[in-house]
């Protein structure tokens, strides 16, 4: 089966009800996963592209799964006239 | 039989988005339209209160990933100013009219603002919903302010104050009630999260509302005048004092709303203001209430981030196979938060509860759990630090287990010993302060059950 090209742009969203701080995403890509304090996890979820790779590690390893990565390649919508 | 043909989701956020992913995964392949009121593309609110505040990440990171395509018209700055359920059609503010065969409610909530006569239009006075909301005093907290005063304890106030410490800002907090968190978890937990507090510095002032906040010629905030008389030089004000439902646009359209919501049913249809569904308008998010079987006799309405995604899924199925086989919209309430070095974690409705128990560790170590009681059943836990429990006691929820758990868990007390939980009466007006000011309260303690992430 033929599959999509990755989208361009890298988008992630980390489920956090699901989430027990094991860490393996900050392993796996410590420029887009940190922990502030003990065990709350922070992320960009627009991180560099070039990050693909080590963020879709990250979300294989996560032993609950709640990772999860855009697949979108329609551009994103138009923000409208006075976003920044 | 034939399907709708126009579907329009008014909300563009996290409900409003991944409920027309989930329109496209059903198989909906008519003209889908999105209509938002902010600019902006959708994107996750929790980090703005946390890591956008720190400065760790700009609002342009949090964006929302788009998980599937969706060939959607996006109507974006757009705000929907009503609908006549009759024509089926909804009126935007521009004066465009957008027919509809089904119809999405996911307007969601805003920040309670504060009064203007009491303050609220002084430059310095914030709140925290929007990316803008965020940007906004993200630059406030970075141009090194003197004193930042947040109104209110609830889970907001909580990780702006954190975050404030974390930044070496001074920082009070006004609360109404007797301890931070209280109208969600009670008086017995809310005893630890003052400690949180105070252990981080934070000037925190219970039993204590903001009479008046001052400001200079220039229209400046200068200071906060309190309810003990007390006065509070500062010049950035967080009102943190709850939150809103979105539902003005929907006055006169005869469905059933009010200040607190969107009326629904468990398939997610909307109910017109006598009471019966309607076939073809369907809410969703944290504008949604609606009848929980776990709850009964009362409308749930849940401010979390995974009601929100569970709640468009179940309406995205049921605007497209609804006439057949509905689904009903029954989650176990889930939230999170972040403040003070600590992650918190709840499954269940606390505040339903009329017992507390603690079931692991101690309140005072800043790593627990406990359990909440409703007439000898359990209905909610609460974790603190400690994220890799709450599974075993949701499937003990859902089962109906009595209370208190039996859990042998190894760091479990030697005797439970079960307490009042310790929630606010609800309605008291705080001395010296008018019952009808818009000031911080906390949610009263009926149906509206508000909650955090």
């Amino acid at each position: 089966m033929p599959t999509d090209p990755p989208p361009e742009e890298l988008r992630l969203v980390v489920d956090l009800n699901r989430c027990q701080s094991y860490g393996q995403c900050v392993y796996a890509a410590p420029t887009v996963f940190r922990f502030h304090g003990e065990e709350a996890l922070e992320y960009d979820y627009a991180p560099d592209p070039r990050t693909r790779r080590d963020v879709e590690r990250a979300a294989a390893a996560c032993p609950v799964q709640a990772i999860l990565l855009g697949g979108a390649t329609e551009p994103a919508p138009p923000a409208s006239e006075g976003a920044r | 039989m034939k399907g709708p043909e126009r579907i329009v989701v008014v909300g563009a956020s996290l409900a409003g988005l991944r409920a027309a992913e989930a329109l496209r995964d059903q198989g909906f392949d008519g003209e889908l339209t999105l209509i938002g009121d902010e600019p902006h593309a959708p994107y996750d609110r929790p980090p703005l209160s946390k890591a956008v505040l720190s400065g760790w990440l700009s609002t342009d990171h949090t964006v929302l990933p788009r998980v599937r395509n969706i060939d959607a018209r996006w109507l974006l700055g757009t705000p929907a100013t009503g609908v006549d359920p009759h024509t089926r059609q909804v009126s935007l503010a521009d004066g465009r009219q957008v027919p509809y065969d089904r119809l999405l409610i996911a307007t969601g909530t805003r920040s309670r603002p504060w009064p203007e006569q009491q303050g609220g239009a002084l430059h310095g006075v914030h709140v925290l919903r929007t990316r803008d909301d965020a940007d906004r005093l993200r630059a406030a907290l970075a141009a090194a302010p003197g004193r930042v005063l947040v109104i209110g304890a609830g889970f907001t106030g909580g990780e702006v104050a954190s975050v404030c410490r974390d930044l070496g800002l001074d920082v009070t907090v006004t609360q109404r009630g007797d301890t931070p968190l209280g109208s969600a978890l009670g008086g017995v937990i809310g005893g630890a999260a003052t400690r949180w507090y105070r252990d981080a510095g934070v000037d925190l002032r219970l039993g204590t509302t903001v009479r008046a906040l001052e400001g200079d010629a220039h229209g400046a905030l200068r200071r906060a005048v309190l309810s003990d008389g007390s006065v509070v030089e500062t010049g950035v004000a967080v009102v943190a004092a709850g939150a809103l439902a979105n539902t003005e646009w929907l006055t006169g359209s005869g469905l059933a709303v009010d200040g607190r919501g969107v009326v629904c049913d468990e398939s997610c249809r909307a109910l017109a203001d006598d009471g019966t569904p309607l076939a073809d308008v369907f809410v969703a998010g944290d504008v949604a209430r609606w009848p929980h079987p776990l709850y009964p006799g009362q409308l749930l309405r849940l401010d979390h981030w995974d009601n929100a995604v569970a709640q468009a899924r179940t309406a995205a199925h049921n605007m497209v196979h609804g006439s057949r086989a509905p689904l009903a919209h029954r989650p176990l309430p889930a939230f999170w938060s972040n403040q003070f070095g600590v992650n918190l974690k709840c499954v269940g409705l606390p505040s339903l509860a009329d017992q507390v128990v603690l079931t692991q560790g101690a309140l005072d170590q800043r790593q627990f759990v406990a359990a909440y009681g409703r007439q000898g059943r359990l209905v909610a836990a609460v974790a603190v630090d400690s994220p890799r429990v709450l599974d075993g006691y949701a499937a003990l929820i859902e089962a109906g287990a009595p209370f208190p758990p039996v859990l042998n868990a190894t760091d479990g007390p030697d005797r439970p010993e079960p307490l009042d939980p310790a929630f606010p009466r609800p309605a008291v007006p705080a001395p010296g302060h008018p019952a009808h000011a818009a000031a911080p309260s906390a949610p009263s303690a009926q149906a509206v059950l508000a909650g955090h992430e």
